[in-house]
C-alpha cells in the first residue's frame, strides 16, 4: 500500500509538472498543442543522454527547458508566421521530433542504470514535491504579471489585446515556449525517477494533461489556494491513481491508453451541461465549470 | 490629424469578382472634430475603418495620423494611438476576466508587457470613480467577471477602457447596432460625454439617422467608396431627417440607373 502511495505522488508530481505545461496552451491560450508529445520525449532524451556522458542531472533539466523551449517556439512561429493551422503546426513538430529525438540518444531506449540522478540522494518522493512546488508558485506568480494577463487575454479575445497595442503573435509563441518548456522538464524528471528514457514515453502525453486537468476543474474548483495549479496537482494525482488502481485490478499496461481516453470522454460528458439525460441523474454538482473557462473546450 | 491620400483599394483582383472599392480616395479629419459617416450596405463604411485600423491594408495611397505616416505600420502599433469600438459588444473586453482586470490591462495600453504585476491595489479608487460616472452600478462589480454583464453594461465598459489612455482617434464601428434602443441611447449619451470631455477626435460609422444627426459636428456620407455629402458646422446642424433622406434617395436612384 505504501508503495502503491509512493508510487502514485512521485509520478503524479512529476506529471503535474508536464499538466501545468497543457494548462498554458489549452486552457488560457486556447492552442491545442500536440507538440508536447514530442517535447516530453525530448526533455527526457536530452537529460538521458546528457547524464550518461556525465553532465550534471540539473544541468540536463536545464539544457532540457531550453530544448523544449525552442521546440515550442518552432510550434508557434509555424503557425504565426507561416499560417499553419494550430493543431497541424503541432503535429509536425511532433512528428519531426520522433527523429530528433532518436537522434539525441542514438537508440530507443536509453537506461541510466547506475548513473547519479537528482534522485539518487534522499527521499524520491520530497525531491519530487520540491520540483512541483517551485514550479506552482512560479506558474501561480507568472500569471499575475502582465505578460500571464497577456497569455490569458489572447485565448479569450485576440482582438482586444491587439487593441491594446500588443504584438499577439509573439505572445503566442511565448506561450508555447513556456508550456513546451516546463513539459520537457517534466521529461526531464520523469525519466530520472524512472532510470531511462524511451523514445515511445511522450505518445499520450496530451490526453493525459486534459484528463488530468477535467478532473481537477470537475473536482477542486473551489479551491482558493494556488487556484489553477492546485487543482492541476490534485487532479493529475487522481488520474495516476486511477491508472494505477486499473493495473491493479488486472488489466495490462499496454490497456492503458484505452482507459486514458475512456477517462477524459467521461469527465468530459460530466462536465458537459449541454447533455441532458446526464443532468438529470447527476445528483451532485458536476455542472457548472470553473469560472469561465468551459471545461468542455479542448 | 487624419488624412488618407489617394487611397486605392480592390477586392478579389483580377478574378470575376473584382470589386474596386476605393478609386484614389481622399478624406481629412481635424483635431477634435467628431465625424459621423452614413451610407448604404457595401459603401465602404467597413473598409474604410479597417484601413484606418491597419485590419487591411491599402494598394494604393498613404494614410497620416498626426503627420506621422503610417501606411505602413501593423495594427498593434497603430492601436497604441488608436482606439476602436466594435458592434459586438463582446470584443471589446476580455469576458474571462473581472471588470478590475480589464480596466488594470486598459490602463497599461502601450506601454510594454513584462514581468511586472498587472493588478494594482490603489487603482481601484481611480477605476470606481471613472465607473461611477455611467451611473450602471459597474462601480460596485469591480471583481465580476464581464461575462456575467449585459451587452450595454459590457459596451460602456469598452468604451471606458478603450478612452482609458486618451487615443489620439477613437473609432466607433455601429457600436450601438446591436443594443436594444434605450440602451442605445444611453450608451450614445457616454459616447458623446466622453468624447467632449477628453476632446477626442472621433470617427462613428453609423445606420441609425438620429444619431448621426444628434451627434458630432461633421457629417460624410459614403456611396460606393465616395464622398457623396459632407457637411459640418452649422450646414451639419440645420440638415434635417427628411432633407437627409431625401438626399439619400437621390444619389441611390441617380447611382441605380448609371
Amino acid at each position: 500500500m505504501k508503495d502503491f502511495l509512493v508510487g502514485v505522488l512521485g509520478q503524479g508530481f512529476i506529471i503535474s509538472i508536464m499538466v501545468m505545461g497543457v494548462y498554458i496552451t489549452n486552457r488560457f491560450l486556447n492552442f491545442p498543442d500536440l507538440s508536447i508529445d514530442g517535447t516530453f520525449t525530448l526533455g527526457a532524451s536530452i537529460s538521458a543522454i546528457l547524464i550518461s556522458k556525465g553532465v550534471s542531472p540539473m544541468v540536463s533539466l536545464v539544457i532540457a527547458i531550453i530544448g523544449g523551449f525552442l521546440a515550442g517556439s518552432i510550434t508557434g512561429l509555424l503557425n504565426v508566421k507561416l499560417k499553419i493551422k494550430d493543431i497541424l503546426s503541432g503535429i509536425l513538430v511532433m512528428i519531426g521530433l520522433y527523429s530528433i529525438n532518436l537522434r539525441i540518444m542514438g537508440k530507443a531506449n536509453l537506461p541510466l542504470l547506475n548513473e547519479r540522478t537528482i534522485f539518487t540522494q534522499g527521499n524520491n518522493l520530497i525531491t519530487a514535491l520540491v520540483f512541483v512546488f517551485i514550479v506552482a508558485l512560479l506558474f501561480t506568480i507568472f500569471f499575475k504579471t502582465k505578460m500571464g494577463y497577456m497569455i490569458k487575454g489572447v485565448g479569450d479575445n485576440e482582438k482586444m489585446i491587439i487593441s491594446l497595442g500588443i504584438d499577439t503573435d509573439k505572445v503566442k509563441i511565448l506561450a508555447l515556449a513556456f508550456s513546451n518548456g516546463l513539459v520537457a522538464l517534466a521529461g526531464g524528471l520523469m525519466a530520472q525517477y524512472q532510470g531511462f528514457s524511451d523514445i515511445n514515453m511522450g505518445t499520450g502525453t496530451i490526453i493525459i494533461g486534459l484528463a488530468s486537468i477535467v478532473i481537477g476543474q470537475t473536482l477542486f474548483r473551489k479551491v482558493k489556494f494556488l487556484r489553477e495549479s492546485t487543482l492541476i496537482i490534485l487532479g493529475t494525482i487522481i488520474y495516476r491513481m486511477s491508472i494505477s488502481l486499473s493495473l491493479i485490478a488486472g488489466f495490462n499496461p499496454s490497456d492503458l491508453k484505452l482507459i486514458s481516453c475512456i477517462i477524459v470522454v467521461l469527465a468530459l460528458a460530466l462536465g458537459n451541461k449541454n447533455i441532458i439525460f446526464l443532468n438529470k441523474k447527476m445528483s451532485f454538482n458536476f455542472t457548472k465549470p470553473i469560472s469561465s473557462y468551459d471545461s468542455t473546450r479542448v | 490629424m487624419l488624412r488618407l491620400d489617394n487611397i486605392s483599394k480592390t477586392f478579389n483582383e483580377n478574378t470575376a469578382n473584382e470589386m474596386k472599392l476605393f478609386k484614389e480616395f481622399n478624406l481629412k479629419v481635424e483635431e477634435g472634430e467628431f465625424v459621423c459617416v452614413i451610407g448604404s450596405n457595401g459603401a465602404g463604411k467597413s473598409t474604410l475603418l479597417n484601413l484606418i485600423t491597419g485590419n487591411i491594408y491599402s494598394d494604393k495611397g498613404k494614410i497620416y495620423l498626426d503627420k506621422e505616416d503610417i501606411t505602413n505600420k501593423k495594427e498593434h502599433e497603430r492601436c497604441k494611438d488608436i482606439s476602436r469600438i466594435f458592434q459586438n459588444p463582446s470584443m471589446g473586453t476580455v469576458p474571462s476576466m473581472t471588470i478590475f482586470e480589464n480596466l488594470s490591462m486598459a490602463k497599461n495600453k502601450g506601454e510594454k508587457m513584462g514581468l511586472s504585476f498587472l493588478a494594482n491595489k490603489k487603482d481601484r479608487k481611480l477605476f470606481k470613480e471613472r465607473l461611477e460616472r455611467l451611473n450602471l452600478g459597474l462601480e460596485n462589480k469591480l471583481d465580476t467577471a464581464v461575462s456575467q454583464l449585459s451587452g450595454g453594461q459590457r459596451q460602456s465598459l469598452a468604451l471606458i477602457m478603450s478612452t482609458f489612455t486618451n487615443p489620439k482617434l477613437l473609432l466607433l464601428d455601429e457600436h450601438t447596432a446591436a443594443l436594444d434602443p434605450k440602451t442605445s441611447e444611453i450608451i450614445m449619451e457616454i459616447t458623446a460625454r466622453i468624447v467632449e470631455e477628453k476632446n477626442l477626435t472621433a470617427l462613428m460609422v453609423t445606420h441609425n439617422i438620429d444619431h448621426a444627426l444628434k451627434y458630432g459636428n461633421r457629417i460624410i456620407m459614403l456611396h460606393r467608396g465616395n464622398i457623396v455629402i459632407d457637411l459640418e458646422g452649422n450646414m451639419k446642424k440645420d440638415l434635417n431627417k427628411e432633407q437627409l433622406l431625401g438626399l439619400f434617395k437621390d444619389i441611390s436612384d441617380r447611382s441605380f440607373f448609371s
